[in-house]
């Protein structure tokens, strides 16, 4: 154990550990989690040479602002975001995907996440949070996870439990591009659906509602008809899936959702478009676009390797 | 047995046990869901029994639909598998302050609070699944005259620990949640334990549940 700190002096709107999540568990109730933008976490981590499966610190919107104390340290802070570093000498705007040198005192601002939701934070070590069921994903609505299963708080301390010093500074050219449209497949109630209903879903724009978070995004547009019954009997769902309620606004279920509902899934986001869609601020406009099952494999080993290919410049 | 196979997005198997939601229905469903658990099948991310579905989702990096499919269509269910489950008592308590929805299923299914309750009482009840939130048992099935619809507008926060029905089903909330089931209680007991990886769940699917009522001071006093 180490005796480097950071002191969480704004904790921020959401901001929680998290890695690649949980699996196994979802027949007790226990979702996926981990980190939402699954990319840009992967990025952050190989930034600061730490193993990909390190927890990094995720917020939304509004960062956290963090005071460290400590030896030296390098940090990374991926997604579109604006931050600064203040130091005794110095106050810098930091740029997204390079690395910063950290010295006792120092502050890291994280001020807010520019037309997008969630940004990571991550250090050359690891910080010393718990693990539950092999993963330190925070879920805030089971209190499982690192910081007992909540989000940061303010005058919260985060301990350091390691810092590796060997280290050099690293930079990339990466910007997160934005899709047209979102890729959907059809779902397992598609013909719950009037074909007005059906031709707008895919025709319209749906905004992304206030009342979105790690679990769900809601959606406000046109109202989804429902022809046939707005409930099925209660049955497992998984990320990506877009329920539509009796009200007929689509709600999209993301990385914390529950991992049962009763309301007709229209469709499926493909995998390829997951960290994207998460991305969408509320207040944005989303369209849909309907791929077959095929396509949708050949976009996500597309994705991956886009991935991977990003991962190995590092 | 599994009537139909299809996909749930790219990453997911849809199986599905027919329309009837009922004891046998979905005790095939756990079959397959303990067999495919057994059989370690590689790639599988999350395997999610309900009442007549079961959801298998895959790391899609390293299999895909077509793969997985010609796997789960190859398993064979011995029809004798008869597995070992636990008959559990739980505690209620359905006084005040804890039963919050009595008048309304009073009127609702037009029987008094005694009747109500005696009527939920002297049942055994089969879990079907557990889920949507950590540990909660779906629960079945209800007399005929018990059953009811969700309340119209659903509460922001149960309290942990609530005891709700809604048509022929009953639950129960682990953690304090929005929910829109109709609370005749609330439980003391620990359902779901979050500090016990091997066996975070009281309750599991296929397990029979049977309610006890307590009283206020027992349910203060009440100690796991």
């Amino acid at each position: 154990m180490s005796n480097n700190y950071f002191k969480v002096i704004r904790s921020g709107i959401n901001s929680t550990f998290q890695d690649k999540g949980r699996s196994n568990l979802y027949h007790l109730g226990i979702p996926f989690s981990g980190a939402m933008d699954n990319r840009n976490y992967l990025l952050a981590n190989k930034l600061v040479k730490n193993d990909l499966n390190h927890p990094a610190l995720e917020f939304a919107y509004q960062g956290p602002l963090l005071k460290y104390i400590g030896e030296k340290i390098n940090i990374v802070i991926t997604g579109d975001v604006s931050f600064t570093i203040k130091s005794k000498i110095s106050e810098i705007n930091g740029n997204c995907y390079e690395t910063y040198e950290i010295n006792d005192g120092d502050e890291i601002d994280i001020l807010s996440t520019n037309k997008s939701v969630y940004g990571y934070l991550s250090f050359s070590g690891k910080f010393d949070v718990s693990y539950q069921w092999g993963s330190c994903s925070t879920n805030t609505k089971s209190h499982i996870g690192a910081n007992n299963g909540k989000k940061l708080f303010d005058n919260q301390i985060i301990k350091i439990s390691e810092i590796n010093k060997d280290f050099t500074q690293k930079k990339i050219n990466y910007f997160n591009s934005k899709i047209e449209k979102i890729r959907v497949i059809k779902g397992t109630n598609f013909d719950y659906f009037s074909e007005i209903a059906i031709s707008n879903f895919f025709k319209k724009e749906f905004k992304v509602s206030k009342l979105s978070d790690r679990m769900g995004m809601r959606l406000e547009g046109v109202n989804l008809e429902n022809i046939n019954n707005s409930n099925i009997k209660s049955e497992g769902l998984i990320k990506g899936v877009i329920q539509v309620p009796g009200d007929g606004n689509p709600i999209i279920m993301l990385s914390d959702h529950g991992t049962i509902g009763g309301y007709p899934k229209i469709a499926v986001i493909i995998s390829a478009d997951y960290d994207r869609i998460v991305q969408f601020p509320s207040g944005s406009k989303i369209k849909f676009q309907q791929v077959e099952l095929s396509d949708a494999e050949t976009l996500f080993k597309m994705y991956e390797m886009e991935t991977q290919n990003l991962l190995n410049q590092i | 047995m599994i009537k139909n196979i299809s996909n749930l997005g790219d990453a997911a198997l849809y199986c599905d046990f027919g329309k009837n939601i009922n004891k046998e229905t979905n005790s095939y469903v756990i079959k397959y869901f303990d067999k495919i658990k057994q059989l370690k099948i590689e790639n599988i991310n999350n395997i999610i029994p309900s009442y007549n579905k079961l959801i298998i989702s895959y790391d899609l990096n390293r299999i895909n639909y077509k793969e997985l499919k010609d796997l789960i269509e190859k398993i064979q269910i011995d029809q004798t598998d008869s597995e070992k489950k636990n008959i559990l008592e739980i505690p209620i308590c359905c006084e005040e302050p804890y039963s919050l929805d009595f008048n309304r299923l009073e009127t609702k299914l037009k029987l008094s609070k005694k009747q109500i309750l005696q009527n939920f009482l002297n049942k055994k009840y089969f879990c079907y699944m557990t889920g949507f939130i950590a540990g909660m048992p779906f629960l079945g099935d209800l007399n005929e005259n018990m059953r009811t619809n969700r309340l119209e507008t659903p509460r922001v926060k149960v309290p942990k620990g609530s005891i709700g029905i809604t048509e022929q089903f009953a639950n129960i909330y682990t953690f304090e949640s929005p929910g829109g089931w109709n609370i005749i209680g609330n439980t003391p007991k620990k359902v779901f334990d979050n500090f016990n990886e091997d066996k975070p769940n009281l309750i599991n699917p296929g397990d029979t549940v049977i309610f006890k009522e307590i009283t206020k001071d027992e349910y203060l006093n009440y100690e796991q």
